[in-house]
């Protein structure tokens, strides 16, 4: 066994300073230089604050805005998790039912996305289906005071296609999706513009 | 569903062209010879030897190289507990985490010396940056660099002419860092942070959103860590969900960068043992069972998920694919497609949380783990460990005609059989022996988050994904408790250790053997006989090894999910 301690010491002590060190480093300067938006988590400014990232969830919870899913972590981007709870677990059961009964009363619809009801394994999801973004649609508009057709193709506008037209699903980014609302079909002022549509 | 068919056949396609081209490479690197990025790297190569006081010269026998591999994983193990213990003293720690407790940092310790990485802490609550990349980074290398010198090494006693030498295990280790692991990670790093993966020495961000609340938002030097975590079968997320996490895994391009690397390595030790044995046909044959075996366990897991929770239609009005526990971006297929790839290699990242999956997934990924991580397997570890039930299978097979079992034209003896049943005999004992204390013990009990038959298959799930060193968790387990972070600790080094030992040691034995002729008698192991014969050996010992415990959980959840029961 001594005969292997001097190796084995100082190969640890190079691969410390060549993979601990070195890599993670030479990486950081060239992601910073290459990549600073993404190498930075992707960051959203607004009037020169930064209202969160492109790819983390943000709770919503105004009527004007869209959803995003459940979050088991309740949005916290420090402390990220999910329900863990396994299929026949009566809790998971409870609270998908729950869920649905809220979409259903607030959209006024009988059929229920299960994206909607269901947490994400991040509880940072960034985005929802489209199916799920159409159903929100008519509460947003509603909220807004400005034609359905309006949210709708904000929708179509922000939704994100597949990877190579096959890879992923059909989905769109809350955030982006939200921001191009206030951007695009702003609240009305509070002295009333009446709504059209 | 055609779709997502066309995504698993295409994600096959690059997986094993890529691979096909990594083992020639491979193939020059280990046997020494000059390689496109020589005239870098040799003079570092040379420097490392210098400074080690070693060299490709100085071969060893079997015990060794098994001592050599013991004493710098000792040394490592040493190293990350100081760091894990020392937090708060060591640099980059913008948020001031505390020192990791004692236990913890025993079984995280252990956790990324097996390459296992379970992870019973969260990384962005729990790890600073300079644990992140000098202790827990450091790890993702060499544990993975370890297991695949340990695996060259034993295909260097198969293929070895009488000579007793397996290699030098300080060259391998080095070589395999320098030549593989980091070209590859400096590579899918880049492409991981134009993803949007972060990597930087910065602090957390702090945003207010929308709704005017304030979001700080966890990140720091992931890209690295993640690239080479796919690589070197590791599977340690940066952050706590792991790659289900929209900044470790922030896009489809992403997902299917990492999915790929989950299984690059493992792959390409299929053809790079046929390489070096000489015989291509030999690891075509153990490619073939392991890709039947993968293909198998991918259609359960894709058509269980597809087809949603029973529960939730008939309680809850709602359908669709199971989609609790996974992100929107990675829907049904590639959630599916990841959770195969991880068990069966043993890297024990996630996408999507396993806990959350059908019945009848979590027993595929069960099985995948419980057969000794071989469907592909961890970087090198697979491969010896496949190795194992190909020593079994020729003997079953010698056995069933009645003549001396032989493989690669050496005799496959007692001495032989009896170290892999040894070896085999790892994973009841972690699995079933620990597990069963584990489902007996009352304060260990209390990390069972589910009630009912899941509840069992959390505990299952725990100690298979230990003993396996794969790293994924049912994450409803809690599995901080001291005992579980002891006994665990336990699990992991007896699933990686006593694995290596007696490999080396069936290898030691092999490479004093002087292959003879093929002969008429020869039982052909390259011919789909073989293939069939290989894959019957890994699901009979195997998975009936553990069928009683997957019948009590997984199992009975199915039935009673069937049912219309809940619990």
């Amino acid at each position: 066994m001594m005969t292997h301690l001097r190796p084995a010491l100082v190969m640890l002590a190079l691969m410390v300073g060549l993979t601990g060190l070195a890599y993670p480093l030479a990486m950081t300067g060239l992601a910073q230089a290459l990549f600073p938006a993404q190498a930075n988590a992707s960051l959203i400014a607004r009037d020169g604050r930064i209202v969160g990232s492109a790819l983390v969830a943000q709770a919503f919870t105004g009527a004007h805005y869209f959803h995003p899913r459940p979050s088991a972590a309740n949005f916290d981007a420090t402390d990220s998790g999910a329900t863990n709870f396994g299929p026949t677990n009566a809790a998971l059961i409870a609270q998908v039912a729950e869920r649905a009964e809220a979409f259903r009363t607030a959209h006024a619809v009988t059929v229920v996305p299960i994206d909607a009801v269901t947490a994400s394994a991040s509880g940072l999801d960034p985005h929802i289906s489209l199916q799920n973004a159409r159903l929100q649609a008519g509460r947003v508009a509603e909220a807004r005071g400005v034609p359905l057709r309006d949210v709708l193709a904000e929708i179509t506008a922000q939704a994100e296609a597949p990877w190579l037209g096959l890879f992923g699903d059909p989905r769109v980014n809350v955030l982006r999706l939200n921001l191009a609302l206030d951007d695009r079909l702003p609240l009305p002022a509070p002295e009333g513009d009446s709504p059209t549509g | 569903m055609g779709t997502d068919l066309l995504v698993f056949a295409l994600y096959g396609a690059v997986t094993v062209a890529l691979a096909w081209g990594l083992a020639g490479y491979m193939h020059r690197v280990y046997a020494g010879e000059r390689v496109f990025l020589s005239p870098v790297l040799a003079p570092v190569e040379r420097a490392f030897y210098a400074a080690a006081g070693t060299g490709p010269d100085r071969l060893q026998g079997w015990t060794g190289y098994a001592l050599a591999v013991l004493a710098f994983n000792l040394a490592g193990f040493v190293l990350l507990f100081a760091i894990l213990r020392l937090q708060g003293l060591t640099p980059w720690n913008p948020e001031a985490i505390a020192p990791m407790a004692p236990d913890l940092a025993f079984n995280t310790a252990i956790s990324f010396v097996t390459n296992t990485n379970w992870q019973a802490y969260g990384g962005e609550g729990e790890l600073s940056y300079f644990s992140q990349m000098v202790g827990l980074g450091v790890q993702n290398f060499v544990s993975a660099a370890t297991g695949m010198a340990v695996a060259v090494a034993v295909i260097r006693g198969f293929a070895a002419q009488g000579t007793g030498r397996l290699g030098n295990f300080w060259v391998d280790l080095t070589r395999t860092v320098l030549y593989v692991l980091l070209p590859l990670a400096i590579l899918m790093a880049l492409l991981l942070v134009s993803q949007g993966v972060p990597q930087t020495l910065a602090a957390y961000a702090r945003a207010i959103t929308l709704e005017g609340a304030e979001q700080v938002i966890g990140q720091g030097p992931a890209a690295s860590q993640i690239a080479i975590k796919q690589l070197g079968t590791n599977g340690g997320g940066f952050f706590s969900v792991n790659s289900a996490h929209p900044l470790e895994n922030p896009t489809i391009l992403s997902n299917m960068a990492q999915s790929v690397s989950i299984l690059l390595i493992p792959v390409a030790f299929c053809f790079l043992f046929g390489r070096m044995v000489a015989d291509r046909r030999q690891g075509l044959a153990i490619f073939a069972a392991m890709g039947i075996l993968f293909v198998a366990g991918l259609s359960v897991i894709y058509a269980q998920e597809l087809a949603g929770n029973p529960l939730l239609a008939s309680e809850a009005g709602v359908t669709g694919g199971n989609m609790e526990g996974k992100e929107t971006r990675f829907g049904i297929a590639l959630s599916a497609l990841w959770a195969q790839a991880t068990t069966a290699a043993s890297n024990g990242s996630v996408n999507a949380m396993h806990d959350s999956f059908m019945p009848l997934s979590g027993l595929v990924m069960l099985v995948n783990m419980q057969v000794g991580e071989v469907i592909f397997g961890g970087v090198g570890a697979g491969f010896y460990g496949m190795l194992l039930y190909v020593v079994l299978a020729v003997f079953l097979a010698g056995l069933m005609v009645g003549r001396t079992p032989e493989y690669l034209g050496k005799k496959i003896e007692g001495r032989e059989v009896t170290l892999a049943v040894i070896a085999f005999l790892s994973m009841p004992l972690g699995i079933l022996v620990f597990g069963a204390l584990a489902a007996t013990v009352p304060q260990a009990l209390a990390a069972v988050q589910d009630p009912g038959p899941h509840g069992l298959s959390q505990i299952l799930y725990a100690y298979s994904s230990a003993t396996g060193n794969n790293g994924s968790a049912f994450a409803g387990f809690g599995a901080d408790l001291p005992f579980h972070t002891t006994l665990q600790g336990i699990a992991m080094m007896l699933g990686r250790f006593a694995f290596i030992v007696p490999m080396l040691a069936v290898a030691g034995a092999l490479s004093l053997k002087t292959p003879a002729p093929a002969s008429a008698g020869t039982f052909p192991t390259h011919t789909p006989l073989f293939v069939v014969l290989l894959m019957i050996t890994v699901v009979i010992l195997g998975a009936l090894t553990f069928f009683p415990a997957l019948l009590l959980g997984p199992i009975a959840e199915h039935v009673s999910m069937i049912a219309g029961q809940s619990f």
